[in-house]
């Protein structure tokens, strides 16, 4: 056949096999939450300037998803985005495909170790600033799959999350409650802070 | 609706063309021997009153002393179905013939018994993992498994 | 003037078409090989989604695997869940009441017709028609979301049918409620025919493409729209009758040249079918009781079964093994797009990029359940 010519695919495969029994080895316990935001020490010390409120407020007004789209949520994740629970009055209805371009990832599915190199390049890649929503049981925890052989138990075991929403699937009025909750974060952050 | 044919009418024409295929005919299904799959199946694909063109699905099972592979064929042309089954007694290295050439429907589903329960089929053009990944240790659906 | 003739050199290139891609498929790989423009071979990856369904029924007990059963083919939640249940009734020998079985019908006809709105809608947004149709069509799966809020509470996984018939009665609301739907429901179909059905674009791109011939779609044991869009007259309502389908007088589309317009005309002509069967159900509504006294820990005698339905994918079955405890021994899904994914590589070859993704679009698969 034609294709053993151009390239193997059992060296490709064991190419990725080595690169997930890697993930594996290193992500044996969660990444801490980024949430030093809500320290109060840091809440008395640092003020707002208004450079700091337009920023925040262009950052917020429009943040743009990428494409992360596994499992059963995508389709409330989709459900939101059409003309019902419209999220294009929130500036979002573009979902961006490629991740230079996008500042949230809301990660609506169960996720497998055999995906899971490709989710971390796909953040990796995101431009800074960034934030991440664990939407669903399975992105919080596994959820009904928790116990599987090949499930990794919650995305924070491979990309730092900022929103938890339970649900399974959430409804899409949960999803946009969990979108004014990442407002609400970007509102208070401050040039001071970013230098971290 | 899809008549399931009498297992020992079929079992007494199998026997009088192969005459050692057949180990056992159950009350639904025919239990065979592993040699003669592939020289049954042949014969139940093209011979004109069975014509069992269509094969639903196949699967296995690990029962702890042997694997049971089990095959539903269904016949478009005179809406009848059998099921077919075969034991194979090695843990270490089982392996089966391949129907992929009678069927192609079977490719993806073999590719997923050797994967989820390490039975290896001969014939098959390209027997790999299919649902988990190359250097998963181990076939999770064996009763060892965890 | 001489002209003097170039050959190029070329060879053949591999791009990737990789898990994550802007459809709203799922996390499906394709490993294209490509000559220019023309796909030369197509070797599809899978199994970024399984997360071992079959392996976590074996610790679960029968009637707890129903929800289990929902996740795999998520857009037909109340398709599953009745495959399963009819197994595991198949196996025990539960008898299902009068009225639980209509309920079942209308549940299923009307998940039929709402992940047939969001195939549709999708193998449009891949046709290029980017967000229009996809979003009329949500409009009116959300009118059927609704009905199956107020049934069950749920929008999406419903976990509402339980072995030996439904687990709650429908309220009073919803059978007005369903009238009114059946009421308008035909007149939004006749639109989108109005505005798709001989829209040059979509002939241009879908008639002719992806070809699947009758023997091949036989051989690789295809069921559903893709196997009746090639032209064989095979559904299991009518093959190999479950339930009550054989009371229902309906008609089974079925095309003629296996291209992805006929996939798209059989699954709207499916639509309207749906709606007549609802019709003759809702007109035969008994009453009476909703679930048979089943116990609480099922105990199926030792044996084997499978139950098998028509799903808005193809022929979903599932193969239950019991020795006699309260968990099956074996859970076997016979899921129907990982089998009609057998012939993608035939029917890809020979075409551009572009076609690709609208090929793979008109089978219309769900990820969840390839991978289990």
């Amino acid at each position: 056949m034609e294709i053993e010519e151009v390239y193997s695919r059992q060296e490709i495969d064991e190419a990725e096999g080595r690169q997930i029994n890697e993930l594996i080895a290193r992500s044996q316990t969660p990444i801490p939450d980024p949430d030093e935001w809500l320290d109060e020490k840091l809440k008395r010390n640092v003020l707002l300037t208004s450079v700091d409120a337009i920023l925040n407020w262009g950052r917020r007004s429009s943040m743009w998803p990428v494409f992360c789209f596994p499992a059963c949520c995508a389709f409330e994740l989709i459900t939101t985005a059409a003309s019902r629970f419209d999220i294009s009055r929130f500036g979002m209805e573009i979902i961006r495909a490629s991740p230079r371009q996008a500042d949230l990832m809301i990660t609506a599915g169960t996720l497998t170790w055999k995906m899971a190199p490709q989710v971390k390049r796909i953040y990796d890649q995101m431009a800074e600033p960034k934030w991440v929503i664990a939407m669903g049981a399975c992105a919080i925890s596994g959820g009904i799959f928790r116990s599987s052989y090949s499930v990794v138990p919650g995305y924070n075991r491979i990309i730092p999350v900022d929103v938890y929403l339970p649900g399974c699937p959430p409804r899409p009025e949960a999803l946009l409650y969990a979108i004014s909750m990442i407002h609400k974060k970007v509102a208070r952050r401050s040039l001071i802070q970013e230098g971290k | 609706m899809t008549t399931a044919l009498s297992v020992s009418k079929i079992a007494k024409q199998l026997g009088k063309k192969f005459p050692e295929a057949v180990i056992e005919s159950g009350a639904d299904s025919l239990l065979l021997k592993a040699e003669s799959l592939l020289a049954v199946a042949e014969y139940l694909n093209t011979a004109p009153d069975l014509a069992f063109d269509y094969l639903n699905h196949v699967t296995a099972t690990d029962y702890y002393d042997y694997f049971e592979v089990v095959y539903y064929l269904v016949s478009m042309k005179h809406n009848h179905g059998l099921v077919l089954k075969v034991r194979c007694y090695d843990r270490e290295n089982p392996t089966l013939p391949s129907v992929v050439s009678l069927w192609r429907g079977a490719d993806f589903q073999e590719r997923e018994i050797y994967d989820l329960l390490g039975i290896s089929f001969e014939g098959h053009p390209n027997l790999r993992r299919i649902v988990l990944w190359e250097g998963f240790e181990g076939h999770p659906l064996r009763k060892e498994f965890l | 003037m001489t002209t003097k003739e170039i050959t190029i050199q070329t060879e053949p290139f591999v791009v990737n078409i990789g898990p994550v891609h802007p459809s709203t498929h799922g996390v499906f790989r394709m490993r294209t090989t490509l000559d220019g423009e023309v796909v030369v071979n197509m070797e599809p990856v899978f199994g970024y989604l399984h997360r071992g369904i079959e392996k976590l029924a074996e610790e679960r007990t029968y009637g707890g695997c129903v929800p289990l059963t929902d996740r795999l083919d998520y857009l037909a939640s109340m398709s599953n869940n009745m495959a399963y249940c009819l197994a595991v009734e198949k196996l025990a020998g539960i008898p299902v009441p009068e009225r639980a079985e209509y309920i079942r019908v209308i549940m299923a006809e009307l998940q039929r017709i709402a992940s047939h709105l969001i195939a549709v809608g999708s193998f449009l947004n891949d046709c290029g028609a980017f967000m229009t149709p996809i979003v009329y069509m949500i409009r009116e799966r959300e009118k059927i979301l609704d009905l199956f809020d107020m049934v069950c509470g749920q929008r999406l996984t419903y976990n509402y049918m339980r072995v030996g018939g439904v687990s709650q009665d429908i309220p009073e609301e919803f059978i007005p409620a369903l009238k009114k739907f059946l009421k308008e429901m035909p007149g939004w179909i006749n639109e989108y025919d109005r505005l798709l059905k001989q829209n040059e674009i979509l002939l241009a791109r879908s008639k002719g493409v992806g070809v699947l011939t009758k023997d091949l779609a036989i051989n690789i044991s295809a069921s559903g729209p893709l196997l009746r869009g090639s032209g064989v007259e095979w559904d299991i309502r009518r093959a190999d009758p479950y339930s009550i389908y054989d009371r229902f007088k309906f008609d089974i589309p079925t095309g003629t040249a296996g291209d992805c317009y006929d996939r798209y005309r059989v699954k709207v002509e499916e639509m309207r079918q749906s709606l007549r069967i609802l019709e003759q159900a809702l007109e035969g509504l008994p009453a009476g009781e909703v679930r048979s006294e089943v116990p609480h820990l099922v105990r199926p005698p030792a044996g084997e079964a499978y139950g098998h339905i028509e799903a808005p994918r193809g022929d979903l079955g599932f193969y239950l093994v019991s020795d006699g405890s309260i968990a099956p021994y074996r859970f076997h899904v016979r899921a129907p797009t990982l089998i009609n994914l057998t012939a993608l590589n035939d029917m890809m070859r020979g075409w551009k990029v572009a076609d690709l993704i609208i090929i793979f679009g008109s089978i219309d698969i769900c990820l969840a359940e390839v991978d289990r």
